[in-house]
């Protein structure tokens, strides 16, 4: 059974892995240190929730608030409003031992490999460190679970990679390393951000597929950010489209892609090509203008000033809520008003 | 069809390291007619940004050699002294947009006068003239009159980009070499400049490299692709035969690994690492990993021709032709 | 914890001539201090250099021997003449003993001596002896030096005895004792035999009469002496050790603070990295010399106080500006946000975390800081804030000043701790310039 059945077929009763309501992660720009200038707002007002042992993807362009998503999941950045509940328990009102419980609960996978690791420690080292902050205090245990994610990750034979540095390995193998540190502590949830955008296009697909295989495996919860639609196919289940800090669409995989709803998903679809000689020969559409400000969004629909479907008096006056045109399908947009 | 613009012939540059000698561009031959665009395919640290800076002649000081013919045009560049070369052939002739040049605009100049600059110190034009030209130029990238008087920071991602191609292309050189020219930008802001790539080359009669990693970017310009593995071409092809039906193995495997978004099939990781530059193996580079390798793949395979103008750098076509191009 | 890197680092030194220089400059410097430290025990270097008693044998401002041997002089060494190889005569009289003492010594080199003295001991008297001296020369003249009565220890100083100069026809008593008296105008040395003899008479049947006399040479040792008969040997050794401790735990102390302040900064932000900067720019201008000289003069010049001095003020200094700088970017790298996202505390992030990535780059920094600390003590110490009780390279600069010894033509007593400042400094420089190379890939060429 694949793991989107099981997802099907679980119990309604069952409360979500992860649940966020109302969510809004705002910065606040000071000037001198004190002076409130205004406040940009990365994410605003986002709802979702996933399952245990659900893989999904978070797509949108930079600077569509998908990055800070993933780091108030983290809980890197404190939300400004709304609320991220993780097995029923808000992240807001962990502190101390429970925050620190929680961090060993999510996995964290950044894009850049080599930044990720530190350059003065060797692989053994950095993948040591999360086992010493949570208190693995006996060496054997350590290097037993060290060797175990080397191999998890395919870096075998583990001894050859303790000792090595970060600069001494290749893109892959680095990103591999941050995997296994990422796993390291058994978490129930991983969050990549961009894992696989730094890398050349054949260590890509070793990368998401080893993602991918771990996720099943462990019946992993993975929240995959990505920038590139294209990668999103086989590796997850569900995909949410962001826009200026906002989720504008929601579907399974084969269904967004197949048949995107929201102008802003269908922008992002007709500008990605498949490799093919006609290109060259085409013109793109490309929506004019560029991603709004997070300092002064868009008021209402936050893409009605670049949407060709664009209706004066609605889209600019009222928030688009989130409708279902197809089963499980959801798009933030008045077009299926 | 249109006369050749650019030959190159055995191009090598080879870097002096502690470590050893790279040889980033090992033997490279591969030709570009008049608004022909050519896409140099390949993996970081293939070597494919040395290729630019060999033919542009922007060279690190740690050079251990040098070698090959490149002829523009009529002329032999490749034996022009330094000095000749910037002078005639450097921006007027042939330009290089870098790597994310984007971000290496003068930070107080303002955008018209970076644009108007090569201008003026190439033909000593006046400031009028050479703006007027810059404003042309910007509108042709599609970058609007507004933006003139703004200072790079001003200026988006995706805008700064189309600053640095005007650069490029404002004293109408014959070939623009573009290095990974929108790796760092968005989704729609890279369709955007693909667009106006592809509507200036229909405009101007201007021939393009573009020098990228990514196979769908690739593809939106390509009239030809060079595939690059470790310092050689393994591959060159027109487009509709490289996206169609590869010949060599590693074109064949890079194409299986794209992630695709309209096409159900699963992408198939490439197994293996690209060989080091610093000492390649012996024989064709890519028989590691490759599924097909037999006997002769221990000695250094020709580029076999395929057909006009398409060589595959692998043994396998040894027997398809018979009638070995290039050699080495 | 950072094994390879290092290794790697160490060894690619090898390649570096000057490195390998720099090295055994400060080999040497540190053999040359566990050897003084080991041989001359604190108390007693602090006792010698006190002075006194200790040095009444050696020259004033004498030069040190190499130099004498470099200039292919002949210049006499010290010698004592003792009456313990004379051949003592003794006659007993009614109530006591007469004894003649002879101490003989053969004189001929190419200088005269610097000072002449003669020490005598009588022990066990309970009447105080009395003495007469003449001295007699090759040439077989006889100079009577006159007679004292004297005390248990007593030292006669012939060079000022101002009536015997006279006598010698102006000529001080160590060079007209020796001179030929056939010349005129320079005097020369009458190379021969000479005897100072002594006709005592002592009053005691059980006492003994001692004497040695000494000529002082006008060089002495491997550093020559000061104006207070000491030996410079014994500042130029000691001041090894305490120059590289002092550079040492200067620097050690300032760039460790310093860097866990600004990494600490950093981290948190805020107010606590605002209150570092302030503190930071109200330490800068606060000028460190006049402090220094102000704690040295209100209060005490002890060199462990001063370097106590120099670390606090050196803790908030522009190093704190250059660390953060080079912290602020490695804050945001992303490896910092992934040990914050399995759980690292703030204390591990700053420790292990932000530190260490710059290290490499201070290694070179900070062994090109020692021999600046070292300069400054020196400084302090010629500015007269020197400890007063250890001897080191800036006091024996200070006395040199003090005694105006480039004026008196007493150049080694400059030239010989400005050369050891000097190698300190172009043996830690070397180094350190060296390891900058190594350790900051931006230098490095390809």
């Amino acid at each position: 059974m694949s793991n989107r059945e099981m997802a099907e077929t679980r119990s309604a009763g069952e409360s979500p892995l992860l649940a966020v309501e109302g969510l809004h992660t705002w910065f606040e720009l000071r000037q001198w240190g004190f002076l409130r200038v205004g406040s940009v707002r990365a994410v605003d007002g986002v709802d979702f929730a996933l399952e245990r042992g659900e893989a999904v993807a978070f797509v949108g362009e930079s600077g569509c608030g998908k990055s800070s998503l993933a780091r108030t999941l983290l809980g890197l950045h404190r939300p400004t409003r709304g609320e991220v509940r993780f097995g029923g328990r808000s992240l807001g009102a962990l502190k101390g031992r429970e925050l620190k419980a929680y961090r060993a609960e999510v996995g964290y996978v950044q894009q850049d490999p080599y930044g990720a690791l530190p350059p003065f420690l060797d692989v053994g080292r950095i993948l040591a460190e999360p086992l010493i902050i949570h208190g693995v205090k006996a060496r054997a245990e350590r290097e037993r679970r060290i060797r175990a994610a080397l191999e998890e990750v395919r870096l075998s034979p583990a001894e050859e990679y303790l000792s090595k540095f970060p600069h001494m390995l290749s893109g892959g193998q680095q990103q591999r390393v941050v995997i296994a540190r990422a796993l390291i502590l058994a978490p129930s949830l991983v969050i990549a951000d961009e894992p696989v955008s730094m890398l050349d296009a054949s260590v890509r697909v070793e990368i998401l597929e080893l993602l991918w295989r771990i996720q099943q495996e462990r019946e992993l919860t993975l929240a995959f950010i990505t920038h590139d639609l294209s990668t999103v196919r086989h590796y997850a289940e569900r995909i949410f489209v962001m826009y200026a800090g906002r989720v504008v669409e929601s579907a399974s995989v084969d269904d967004l892609l197949d048949h995107p709803q929201h102008p802003y998903t269908q922008a992002l679809l007709a500008a990605l090509a498949d490799p093919d000689a006609a290109n060259a020969t085409r013109l793109r559409e490309v929506p004019a203008g560029e991603p709004p400000s997070l300092l002064h969004p868009p008021a209402a629909c936050r893409f009605h000033p670049r949407c060709p479907h664009f209706m004066a008096g609605l889209c600019d006056r009222d928030d688009p809520p989130d409708f279902e045109p197809r089963h499980g399908h959801r798009s933030a947009c008045w077009l299926h008003r | 069809m249109s006369e050749t613009l650019l030959r190159v012939e055995e191009l090598a540059l080879h870097y002096r390291t502690r470590q050893g000698t790279v040889r980033a561009v090992d033997g490279i031959s591969f030709d570009i007619r008049r608004n022909e665009a050519l896409v140099v395919l390949g993996e970081s640290g293939c070597g494919k940004s040395s290729l630019a800076k060999a033919l542009m002649r922007v060279l690190p000081r740690n050079v251990a050699h040098q070698g090959g013919r490149v002829r523009l045009g009529e002329v032999e560049v490749s034996a022009l002294p330094d000095e000749r070369f910037r002078r005639e052939v450097q921006w007027s002739r042939l330009a290089l947009v870098m790597q994310a040049s984007m971000n290496a605009l003068n930070p107080v100049v303002r955008v018209g006068e970076q644009v108007a600059e090569p201008l003026r110190v190439l033909h000593g034009w006046s400031r009028k003239r050479a703006l007027d030209r810059a404003v042309e130029v910007l509108e042709l990238v599609g970058v609007s009159t507004d933006f003139l008087a703004r200072y790079p920071f001003e200026l988006s991602g995706g805008m700064r980009q189309r600053v640095v191609l005007a650069m490029a292309l404002v004293a109408e050189p014959e070939l623009v070499i573009l290095d990974e020219p929108t790796s760092a930008l968005d989704v729609l802001t890279q369709a955007s400049i693909m667009n106006a790539l592809k509507r200036i080359k229909r405009e101007l009669d201007t021939s393009f490299i573009l020098i990228t990693h990514d196979v769908a970017t690739s593809s939106e310009l390509a009239d030809r692709v060079a595939l690059m593995y470790a310092g050689q071409l393994v591959e060159v092809a027109d487009a509709a035969r490289f996206f169609g039906e590869p010949a060599h193995p590693y074109s064949q495997m890079l194409m299986a690994s794209v992630p695709r978004l309209r096409q159900r099939t699963r992408p198939e990781p490439i197994p293996g690492q690209p060989p080091s530059l610093f000492d390649p193996p012996g024989g064709c580079r890519f028989a590691e990993r490759c599924p097909y390798r037999f006997a002769r793949c221990a000695q250094d395979p020709p580029a076999f021709r395929l057909g006009e103008r398409h060589r595959a750098r692998c043994w396998l076509h040894a027997e398809n032709e018979g009638n070995p191009g290039g050699g080495r | 914890m950072m094994g390879g890197r290092w290794r790697e680092g160490l060894g690619e030194l090898r390649r570096y001539p000057s490195a390998l220089v720099g090295m055994a400059i400060i080999a040497a410097l540190v053999g040359l201090s566990l050897y003084t430290v080991i041989a001359i025990p604190y108390s007693e270097a602090l006792a010698q250099w006190r002075g006194g008693e200790v040095w009444q044998r050696h020259p004033v401002n004498a030069g040190p021997v190499w130099l004498d041997r470099l200039t292919g002089g002949e210049a006499p060494r010290t010698r004592t003449v003792s009456s313990e190889a004379a051949e003592v005569e003794s006659r007993a009289f009614e109530g006591g003993r007469r004894l003649r003492i002879p101490l003989a010594f053969d004189f001929d080199a190419g200088g005269f001596p610097s000072e002449m003295n003669l020490f005598l001991r009588a022990e066990g008297h309970d009447q105080r002896p009395f003495v007469r001296l003449v001295w007699q020369t090759p040439d077989g003249r006889e100079i009577a030096l006159g007679g004292h009565r004297l005390g248990e220890r007593e030292r006669i100083a012939l060079s000022q005895d101002r009536a015997l100069e006279r006598r010698l026809g102006g000529l001080v008593p160590h060079i007209g004792l020796l001179a030929d008296p056939r010349r005129e105008e320079e005097p020369q040395v009458l190379p021969g035999r000479y005897t100072l003899l002594l006709d005592a008479v002592v009053f005691d049947a059980e006492a003994s009469l001692t004497a040695d006399l000494v000529l002082y040479g006008q060089v002495h040792g491997l550093a020559g002496t000061d104006h207070q008969r000491r030996d410079l040997s014994l500042a130029l050794m000691w001041g090894t050790p305490v120059a590289l401790a002092f550079g040492l735990l200067a620097a050690v102390g300032t760039t460790i603070t310093t860097l866990v302040i600004a990494a600490v900064g950093v981290w948190y932000r805020g107010w606590v990295d605002a209150a570092i900067q302030r503190l930071t720019e109200v330490n800068m201008i606060l000028p460190m010399l006049p402090i220094l000289v102000m704690v040295g003069t209100l209060y005490s010049t002890s060199i462990w106080l001063m370097l106590g001095v120099v670390v606090v003020l050196g803790i908030f200094s522009a190093g704190i500006k250059m660390y953060r700088a080079m912290l602020l970017p490695i804050r945001e790298a992303p490896y910092i946000e992934a040990a914050q996202a399995y759980g690292a505390g703030n204390g591990r992030i700053v420790l292990r975390y932000l530190i260490p990535r710059i290290l490499p780059v201070l290694i070179p920094t900070f062994v090109t800081l020692i021999p600046t600390f070292v300069f400054l003590e020196a400084s302090l110490a010629v500015l007269g804030l020197g400890d007063p009780l250890l001897p080191t390279w800036g006091k024996v600069l200070n006395d040199a000043q003090q005694q105006s010894a480039l004026y008196n033509g007493y150049y080694y007593w400059v030239v010989s701790p400005a050369v050891l400042l000097m190698l300190t400094g172009l043996g830690f420089a070397m180094l350190g310039f060296a390891l900058d190379r190594v350790f900051n890939p931006r230098l490095r060429s390809l």
